[in-house]
């Protein structure tokens, strides 16, 4: 008996929990083979380069952490390093030790989010609590510097908002904590900020081997993701891929040692390369990339602890005076005011400015004609160009390896929409 | 610095005469090429030995009508590329003018480099470039039935329409925008030696 065959068009999306975020994924089927993979984007479009058209320079800039809202300090840096790049201004040796170690917490918090995420998308549900674990620790930094856990605008251009914080906060004693638990949980925030972050990464590698305890010698996880995804190093230069995508391919890709920026030439560390392209490399390459940011921490807050000086710019056009100078100082008080009312003004020119952003090369084009906003900002980001290669990435796969695909791209709407 | 006069050289060795202008500025490079020589300037950008491009990381859109406040002369629109070279480790700019400003036309280099297709087609909806020889120039990042570009200059910020839902009819609707646009701070570009700085 000759069976109908027919195709299917599966509406995959943007209410699933494995869509990661709202994208809506038309999936033209085959049986349960993935003839095309149409990803439709734009739900959570808010036009942000045409909103920095219309404010200043400073104030565009906490649109920054809400593009990839789970690596925010990261993206203000891009947009930092436009405006200094445009204005000229070379930032203190101590904020650039500052923002290459939060640059770095911020990758570790960006590929804590992606294990558990993606561990929960093949199946894995431990791997999620524990990463969220270590986030908690993470975002206490965060909170410690600027007083936001997420979106700190703690970057500025010219530098970083304030100093680091000589007191880490303490938790205080509640009605499900006695004071004994309370003591416990704040025996490593007797100290500073550095201390706390001294203390976590001397903690952070023996996580990291438990989060391989759990992943990479297991038999499901193997299952789902070896050979799914494959990206020859052709494809994936072609394509536009970068960070890691790139790198699970074998091409030893990173702005960081290519083309460095900030202090990173000083630093001591390696970068991991894949050999299949596929996502058990791509696995592999992130969680060593996790080691070799907590080392690259490391080297940062030594250098810190041993040395102080200024964090930002003496240059009142473009960072604001102290609030001490202006409130007791004529002179100041017309910059404080000057810069934020007015903002700041950007000479005529066009700048391209990329960092190497946890899930890849994230790059901000800039085009000033003179004002005191930008003419056009253009935001390029990763997960854009990763999401574009999801069609050829997912040909011929089955449905669930789409997932473990969207996983391995370690996709967040919130850049990719932007 | 070397190497970008190695990039330098090369670029006007390769190009010649088409090339309409090279600029360095801020160690970066831009080039300009007219738009009839763009998708044979691409392959070569990619395959010429001492260039190299195997890479189009980013394509802007981009809409000079208002620069400098409306001093602008020259057309309207223009696709801005970033390239990169693994192989040399270096990046350059190409900006190519869509030659009618009404119907603003570039040739479509997915061919060259299938990494822009998403880009291409963001530019199209936001700035209504029509990239000739895409495959699938949908718009990508606004609503379906959108109507306009959004990006361009002569666009409100607040948009046209705005959507919600009607309780009487039972379900969402569209109609024309109820917020006013406002500035709360103007655009300023200072004269020169403004204050005598």
């Amino acid at each position: 008996m000759a069976s109908e065959i027919r195709n299917y068009t599966l509406n995959f999306g943007p209410q699933h929990p494995a869509a990661h975020g709202v994208l809506r994924l038309v999936l033209e089927l085959d049986g349960e083979v993935v003839e095309r993979a149409d990803p439709h984007i734009g739900l959570l479009h808010r036009a942000t380069e045409k909103l920095a058209e219309s404010k200043t320079y400073i104030q565009s800039l906490p649109y920054m952490d809400r593009l990839d809202y789970v690596s925010m300090m990261s993206n203000e840096h891009a947009y930092c390093m436009a405006i200094e790049k445009l204005v000229g201004i070379e930032v203190p040796v101590r904020a650039q030790y500052i923002r290459v170690m939060f640059d770095e917490i911020t990758r570790i918090l960006n590929h804590l989010m992606w294990i558990g995420a993606h561990g929960l998308d093949c199946g894995a549900m431990t791997i999620f609590l524990y990463a969220f674990r270590e986030r908690e620790d993470l975002m206490d930094c965060y909170e410690a510097v600027s007083g936001a856990r997420m979106h700190a605008a703690y970057y500025r251009p010219g530098g970083v908002y304030r100093d680091l914080p000589d007191v880490m906060p303490q938790y205080k004693a509640s009605k499900v904590h006695n004071a004994a638990a309370i003591k416990k949980m704040n025996s490593n925030r007797e100290g500073s900020l550095l201390d706390f972050i001294e203390d976590f990464t001397n903690r952070f590698p023996t996580y990291v081997d438990e989060y391989e305890t759990l992943l990479t010698d297991n038999r499901i996880w193997k299952q789902r993701t070896v050979g799914i995804g494959v990206l020859t190093p052709e494809r994936a230069m072609n394509l536009g891929l970068t960070g890691a995508m790139l790198r699970g391919s074998g091409i030893a890709w990173d702005l960081r040692k290519k083309q460095p920026y900030e202090v990173y030439e000083k630093m001591d560390f390696d970068i991991p390369v894949g050999k299949n392209g596929d996502c058990y490399d791509r696995y592999l390459v992130r969680v060593e990339e996790m080691r070799q940011s907590n080392r690259i921490i490391k080297q940062c807050v030594q250098w810190l602890k041993a040395n102080r000086g200024p964090v930002i710019v003496d240059n009142h056009k473009v960072a604001p005076p102290s609030r001490v100078d202006m409130k007791s100082n004529m002179e100041e008080l017309i910059h404080h005011f000057k810069l934020f009312t007015e903002g700041m003004h950007v000479p005529e020119g066009e700048a391209y400015a990329a960092v190497e952003h946890p899930k890849g090369e994230f790059g901000i084009y800039m085009v000033s004609d003179g004002a005191n906003k930008p003419y056009r900002l253009k935001i390029r980001a990763p997960g854009f160009a990763h999401l574009a290669s999801l069609d050829e990435m997912a040909r011929g796969h089955m449905i669930s390896d789409v997932v473990a695909i969207i996983g391995t791209q370690d996709i967040v709407f919130g850049e990719i929409d932007r | 610095m070397a190497k970008l006069n190695t990039l330098i050289d090369s670029l006007n060795a390769v190009f010649g005469d088409k090339l309409v202008s090279l600029k360095t500025d801020l160690d970066e490079v831009t080039i300009e090429i007219g738009a009839a020589n763009w998708l044979e300037a691409a392959k070569t950008l990619r395959d010429h030995a001492e260039l190299r491009f195997e890479a189009c990381v980013d394509v802007a859109g981009v809409d000079y009508s208002t620069y400098k406040d409306g001093i602008w002369e020259g057309q309207r629109f223009a696709s801005v590329y970033h390239l990169l070279s693994y192989a040399h480790n270096w990046r350059v700019r190409v900006r190519v003018f869509a030659l009618d400003d009404d119907f603003p036309v570039i040739a479509s280099v997915v061919d060259v480099w299938s990494g822009v297709n998403w880009f291409e087609r963001e530019a199209f909806d936001l700035y209504g470039l029509v990239y000739e020889g895409h495959p699938d120039l949908r718009r990508i990042l606004t609503d379906y039935g959108f109507v306009g570009h959004p990006f361009r200059k002569d666009f409100p910020l607040s948009g046209y329409v705005e959507m919600r839902y009607d309780a009487e009819q039972g379900r969402v609707i569209y109609q024309p925008v109820t917020i006013e646009p406002r500035e709360i701070t103007p655009r300023i570009i200072r004269e020169e030696n403004y204050g005598g700085v």
